[in-house]
């Protein structure tokens, strides 16, 4: 136990998530140690974040504005909406360029255990998107995981409806792996999904 | 003995770090074990699938100083997959691990092993409804717990019945003499089929009307978290709005 301030700022590092008591104390004595315009900077950005970063009011991605930068652009397809958990899955989807549709964050996923139903999540959001005939495909991109694969049949329940195409991401062997390694349960989804070789 | 090796059935799940997880797990000798899955959070995780809740494993683990560690994992049953393809088969599964988490708190037993992993099976298979499925479950898991209720004989005296005042707290129906005032009723339908479920008898369990399920499981909830003395989050979650199970669409 270190005194004052010191254990102070190691206990507030120990509460963020990933951060063992070990860390949080390597974390605090860099601070201790670097220059001081360093931290000055670094508590002025954590004090803006709270400030200006809030969630976009039609997708629920993180913006600085009203709406994030996805939905504001003209140029993206108006008429797709891929569902992600996450805002940070948006970014990783962003990474492929191969998506140019529209996002909706829902803020987790389906989990009971931990007390999160439906009624937590932006799926009331999502409908009301979809209610003006706008939006002709939906993409479930939850979490290849249990609470991911169950949000997904979920809203494949409540989304079906006529003149709305809904499809999941796929899931299957990680490129670069070797065949023998995978588990059954990816290896029996990438059979249930394979695709016909053109000719 | 730094190895050891035994079947479990995974519980749940937490994230650790960057792609670690802590899996929770219930194991046919070794009681609850709470161990580290190392790297199962990526992508290219060799047994990551085999770790997600509701899948039986064969797991070998280190022993750790804290928390011990998995190093291989061979699955036994892969019933996440068709548990989560039914949404009501999911919420009831994740209300089983849950009531199995808090009842083996202090030690597990291979009952409560058998009867989770058996249960699991159950559901994945659409043997039954979920909604019987997991009141059934929670009959019996409390019963091995050594609360068993009683839904025909006096839970106090022991007066042959029928009884027909149903007292949570004194563990089951009562006779009219011990009953307090203002003590529930029950219907003989109702008691029927918690005398079902808790023996297990689907044809008499099946046959039960919407209304009766209904009413029962409101009993099962509200006699299992009186004895295991917290609220159980999942139990709110539980999708009961689409019956689903061969034998109950065959009914319907």
């Amino acid at each position: 136990m270190y005194e004052g301030i010191v254990q102070e700022l190691i206990d507030e590092f120990g509460r963020l998530p990933g951060i063992g008591p070990k860390s949080a104390q390597r974390i605090a004595f860099h601070i201790l140690q670097t220059e001081s315009h360093d931290t000055t900077r670094l508590a002025e950005l954590l004090t803006i974040v709270r400030e200006k970063v809030r969630f976009c009011e039609i997708c629920g991605n993180v913006t600085e504005h009203e709406t994030c930068s996805i939905c504001r652009d003209p140029r993206r397809s108006q008429a797709t909406i891929c569902v992600v958990e996450e805002a940070k899955d948006v970014v990783a989807i962003e990474r492929t360029r191969e998506f140019r549709g529209l996002y909706h964050v829902l803020g987790g996923a389906i989990s009971p255990i931990d007390g999160v139903g439906p009624d937590d999540l932006r799926i009331r959001q999502l409908m009301q998107r979809l209610a003006d005939g706008t939006v002709t495909e939906v993409i479930i991109a939850t979490d290849p995981n249990l609470e991911g694969e169950a949000t997904a049949t979920y809203l494949s329940r409540l989304l079906h409806q006529p003149g709305l195409t809904v499809s999941r991401l796929a899931s299957g062997l990680p490129v670069g792996g070797d065949l023998e390694y995978a588990d059954e349960v990816t290896l029996g989804r990438a059979f249930e999904g394979r695709r016909l070789v053109e000719n | 003995m730094p190895l050891y090796r035994d079947e479990v059935v995974v519980l749940r799940t937490h994230k650790l770090g960057e792609a670690d997880r802590i899996v929770t797990m219930l194991s046919r000798q070794h009681g609850k074990i709470r161990a580290v899955a190392k790297g199962v959070r990526r992508t290219a995780s060799k047994f990551g699938a085999r770790l997600e809740p509701f899948m039986v494993a064969d797991a070998q683990f280190y022993e750790g100083r804290t928390l011990d560690v998995i190093t291989q994992a061979v699955s036994v049953g892969a019933y996440g997959p068709a548990i989560t393809s039914d949404y009501g088969a999911y919420t009831a599964a994740s209300a089983m691990v849950e009531t199995a988490d808090k009842l083996t708190e202090d030690e597990g037993s291979l009952q409560q092993y058998l009867l989770l992993v058996g249960a699991l099976r159950s559901l994945s298979r659409r043997e039954h409804g979920p909604g019987l499925t997991l009141d059934s479950y929670l009959l019996r898991s409390l019963a091995i717990a050594g609360w068993s209720p009683s839904f025909h004989d006096c839970a106090m005296t022991g007066a042959p019945g029928p009884h027909s005042a149903f007292v949570v707290q004194l563990g089951g129906v009562v006779s009219d003499e011990v009953a307090p005032p203002g003590a529930p009723r029950l219907d003989a339908a109702t008691l029927s089929l918690l005398g079902a479920l808790l023996s297990g008898d689907w044809s008499v369990a099946e046959a039960a009307d919407e209304r009766t399920r209904s009413q029962a499981s409101g009993i099962v909830a509200a006699y299992a978290q009186f004895h295991l003395e917290r609220r159980l989050r999942s139990l709110e979650h539980v999708d009961r709005s689409s019956p689903s199970g061969a034998r109950e669409e065959q009914t319907t």
